[in-house]
């Protein structure tokens, strides 16, 4: 291997920048073909194209012929190593704006990018922690130095380093319900920090730790602003889950409902059971709210659901005329519509669920691995 | 299983353990089996993938303590 050639690192930090800028950028992903059909870098102005790389051990004709030569190219691989072998050869090939990503998908899956969303009422404000190698969002509310963090993800070291630059000490950690799709960094963020850790009390019944209990009229206050997180008891994707109003202006609504889709309610064994919680908290309880509260999901499942600079919101309103798992009127298709056809189940949803009970305790390695892949909490996710 | 050749790719990351077999495989002669060893988790899908692609034969695959076994027939 020729390491001198012209070939660049791209973070996953400047990766995420230039697909919220909706740069052009030509992706090479050299991983095998299985991973790919499974789960791949996604972006509006990105062409990818995959090429596994021992079939380039010859040589990169095959590639160059299918890679523009005008544009920034882009390698990916599982970790990095097969990504810069692949783009030296391109490079010595005599092409430029040759770039590998730097720690391949399992960095790219572990990249969390702050997003303003907007502020609150008196002084404050609310951050979206986008995860684009997962479709993941977590927030973190901020006000009067406080901050609540809500659905963390396992890189507890992100929320740290951003509250500690802003001087903010975090109060409250919180998850919306039983995550089945990755590790939930909530337990280890609040033990790091000191704060309370809240979980839905029916999500909880079999976990080994000691939380507080989130319940409807329970209310939690955030800063000297008294930042209202106001719980709203919403099963369907789980029995628990808990959707949250905030400061009288956002509906956190955890897998329960997002932009384009509604949560499945099937990741723990109950699908049948729980149709009928899933379809109240859609159609009947999420209507008492006021109309005008702008929804925040904890997922994404496809690009189009990225608004203006990444933020992934819309009004309530607004869902309820466009958000197809909003506008099935028959029970009978809504039920259909949520428990038949549905994408393959996240990759080690079980272990994953009883991690997140602290049942079994994967090192970060094993955590790794059991997240890898998309999300697919929506009914609609491929 | 009797190798005629092995490939000792333990703590080596991708691509070096089908970089290493592919070598190894063009000295073989048809019928040699080849024993490939690794610790790289990521190599059992690739190499499986890989013998495929090339048209070998891929006898079986196996894991013991953590290290990775393949062996695979020249054909």
């Amino acid at each position: 291997m020729n390491a001198s050639a012209g070939i660049k690192g791209m973070t996953s930090k400047e990766l995420t920048r230039r697909i919220l800028a909706k740069e052009d950028l030509f992706i090479l992903d050299v991983r095998n073909e299985n991973d790919y059909n499974d789960w791949r870098i996604e972006g509006e102005r990105i062409v990818s194209l995959n090429i596994p790389y021992f079939e380039l051990l010859d040589g990169v004709d095959n590639a160059l012929e299918q890679i523009p030569a005008n544009m920034k190219l882009l390698v990916v691989c599982a970790k990095e190593g097969s990504s810069m072998f692949v783009a030296e050869q391109i490079a010595d090939a005599g092409r430029t704006n040759v770039h590998y990503l730097e720690g391949g998908m399992k960095s790219w899956s572990e990249h969390l990018e702050p997003v303003f969303i907007g502020e609150l009422q008196d002084g404050g404000a609310v951050y979206q922690f986008l995860r684009l190698g997962k479709g993941c969002l977590s927030y973190m509310i901020v006000s009067g130095g406080e901050a609540a963090v809500i659905d963390a993800a396992r890189m507890t070291d992100r929320y740290m380093a951003f509250a500690q630059a802003r001087g903010i000490t975090i109060k409250h950690v919180l998850d919306t319900h039983l995550h089945a799709d990755h590790i939930s960094g909530g337990r280890q963020l609040a033990e790091r920090t000191g704060a309370a850790y809240w979980l839905p009390p029916k999500d909880a019944e079999e976990v080994t730790f000691a939380y507080e209990k989130l319940e409807d009229g329970r209310d939690i206050t955030v800063g000297r602003a008294v930042i209202r997180i106001q719980p709203v008891y919403s099963p369907g994707h789980t029995i628990g889950s808990t959707s949250f109003v905030v400061d009288a202006q956002y509906l956190l609504t955890g897998d329960i409902l997002f932009i384009e889709s509604i949560g499945r309610p099937d990741l723990a064994g109950r699908a049948e059971d729980w149709v009928g919680d899933l379809r109240d908290t859609l159609y009947d309880k999420y209507k008492e709210l006021s109309p005008e509260l702008l929804v925040l999901p904890a997922h994404y499942g496809k690009m189009s659901e990225l608004g203006e600079g990444g933020k992934v919101m819309a009004r309530l309103s607004d869902l309820y005329r466009h958000n197809p798992g909003l506008n099935l009127q028959e029970e009978e298709a809504f039920r259909r519509a949520v428990t038949e056809n549905l994408p393959p189940q996240p990759n080690a949803y079980e272990e994953i669920r009883q991690a997140n009970m602290g049942k079994i305790k994967p090192t970060e390695e094993e955590q790794r691995e059991m997240e890898t892949g998309p999300n697919r909490c929506a009914v609609h996710d491929q | 299983m009797q190798a005629d050749i092995i490939v000792d790719t333990k703590g080596m990351a991708c691509p070096m353990p089908i970089v290493r077999a592919k070598k190894a495989l063009d000295t073989m002669t048809p019928g040699q089996v080849m024993e490939v060893l690794s610790t790289d988790k990521g190599s059992v899908n690739d190499l499986q993938a890989w013998v495929k692609q090339i048209k070998q034969e891929l006898i079986q695959h196996e894991v013991e303590d953590g290290v990775y076994k393949f062996y695979v027939r020249k054909l």
